[in-house]
């Protein structure tokens, strides 16, 4: 059996959006800036797109803006708006268990002078909206932080925090990548500036993302070319990619969501039933498709290819999987012992997850860190 | 990433197991930095009356990279007298596993510190 547990890191392209995005490879392949034919049907592509993802938002579609992935969502969100308001002031609001996109960004700025705030979190992962208030000077500009947590599916406070912002008349930006048809997220009920998204964490292809802009929020754009994307992302559109996305944003439905999570929720008591382990993360404010559990005394990259050796593919926080050799930031800002971060793994579900799956899953779980724990000179 | 040897090495270590009465044992590592290993040796003596490792296993917590390499460590020094077990050194342990990546090469370090901890201990012993 092969199970595909890392959905957090990507997604399998649903057959459907690869579909939608065929006709613009081979037929209608024009460039969306030319006045004929072939270029208007891209055109009309875009727009239709646009205005899809616009309406899952409940955005207006001028506020869309395409970009590469989430990444780039972030590049441009944060040092678009430091850039454009730093004569406003050079203070950034963030916490410590961003995705590398955002902490890569925020150090890149502090190299430049800006300042840059990194707020704790919670045991769970939570922070409190108060943390936020506390933290705004008459310098701030900006407060970036995520909807969902990629590693422990800890869902932030969002709205509470934009309330913040508002009255403090700061940017807000949040990384909604995670969330992203798993939480709802609707910028007329959560007052927010910038949104960063991605199309393949939702079935859809790579090389794709969202910023969401505020109507009337000024960014300064990071790459100089045509007026595309309303003057902020030069370069012809990725017309196949941006169908593809927005064809992934109409295909799950509250009910797949409700399903993932009974799912995650069977997969989770599943695997705590197995002695010395834990869970990362919050269990209420978590994300539909997300398990993080610490397997204490064996380390996740051993975890890791012993499951892909038995066709489970997950993911962990454990330095060893990493090129630093540091364990996961986010693990060590909720407080763990580094052994105990070593021997995170993270399961990441999608609707195309079935019972049997988890089921399988639970069994060779416990059968390999068993196995494993035989190994290790911890414990016991 | 691996090389096979590497997976067959972590797929089904034969020396990865505690030991009942070891002569010495070399306690390595920290969890900090995600490896901890535990040689356990027992001594005997050859036919020349040279002291030789007779027995030897090892415990642990680490990578994929770790665990093959303290397996490897075991199966090289198995037999061998303390002198020459020793003298066994990382790029052995590398060049029996094929290579590791760049990153994992520390590991191979460990078990070598461990079984020279082991032996070290066991001569402090017999002092």
């Amino acid at each position: 059996m092969k199970v595909y547990l890392d959905n957090g890191a990507t997604t399998k392209t649903a057959p459907e959006v690869v579909e939608a995005m065929m006709l613009y490879f081979t037929e209608q392949y024009g460039n969306a800036s030319s006045l004929h034919t072939f270029g208007r049907e891209a055109k009309d592509a875009l727009d239709t797109a646009r205005a899809t993802i616009a309406k899952k938002l409940n955005a207006t579609p001028e506020e869309i803006i395409f970009t590469s992935g989430g990444t780039e969502s972030d590049n441009l969100a944060i040092k678009g708006i430091a850039y454009a308001h730093k004569d406003k002031g050079n203070h950034i609001i963030t916490s410590k268990i961003e995705h590398p996109a955002v902490l890569s960004t925020c150090a890149t700025l502090e190299k430049e002078g800006f300042k840059v705030t990194y707020l704790d979190v919670d045991k769970e992962g939570l922070i409190k909206p108060e943390q936020v208030k506390k933290a705004i000077t008459d310098k701030t500009i900006l407060v970036t932080i995520m909807h969902a947590n990629n590693e422990i599916g800890t869902i932030e406070p969002i709205k509470e925090i934009g309330e913040i912002c508002k009255i403090h008349k700061i940017f807000f930006h949040t990384d909604a990548v995670q969330s992203f048809t798993k939480v709802p997220l609707d910028v007329k009920m959560i007052s927010v500036d910038l949104i960063s998204l991605s199309g393949h964490k939702i079935h859809g292809p790579k090389g794709v993302g969202v910023l969401y802009v505020k109507k009337g929020t000024k960014l300064k754009k990071m790459s100089d070319g045509g007026g595309h994307e309303f003057r902020l992302r030069a370069g012809t559109e990725n017309i196949s990619g941006i169908v593809g996305f927005a064809k992934a944003t109409e295909f799950v439905s509250e009910k797949d969501v409700r399903d993932v999570q009974k799912l995650r929720d069977k997969l989770m008591d599943g695997l705590l039933k197995i002695p010395h382990t834990q869970l990362n993360g919050s269990r209420k404010q978590r994300l539909s498709n997300n398990v993080n559990i610490s397997f204490n005394y064996i380390e996740g990259e051993s975890l890791l290819m012993s499951l892909d050796d038995r066709g489970i593919a997950v993911s962990t926080g454990s330095a060893c999987s990493s090129h630093s050799l540091q364990p996961s930031h986010v693990l060590m800002a909720l407080g763990l012992k580094p052994e105990i971060a070593h021997g995170s793994i993270r399961f990441t579900l999608s609707k195309y997850t079935t019972e049997d799956e988890i089921d399988f899953t639970i069994k060779t779980v416990k059968e390999v860190v068993e196995k494993l724990r035989q190994f290790s000179p911890l414990g016991r | 990433m691996y090389t096979e040897q590497v997976m067959q090495h972590f797929r089904n270590p034969k020396f990865l197991r505690k030991m009942n009465n070891p002569d010495a044992m070399g306690k390595v590592g920290n969890p900090t930095c995600g490896d901890i290993m535990h040689v356990f040796i027992k001594v005997g003596k050859n036919k020349q009356g040279k002291e030789i490792i007779e027995d030897i296993s090892v415990q642990t917590f680490g990578c994929v990279a770790a665990v093959s390499s303290s397996d490897v460590l075991c199966e090289l020094a198995l037999g061998k007298t303390l002198e020459e077990a020793e003298k066994i050194n990382r790029d052995d342990i590398i060049k029996e596993l094929g290579d590791l990546p760049p990153v994992k090469k520390h590991c191979s370090v460990l078990a070598q510190e461990g079984l020279a901890k082991a032996i070290k201990e066991y001569r402090e012993k017999k002092k």
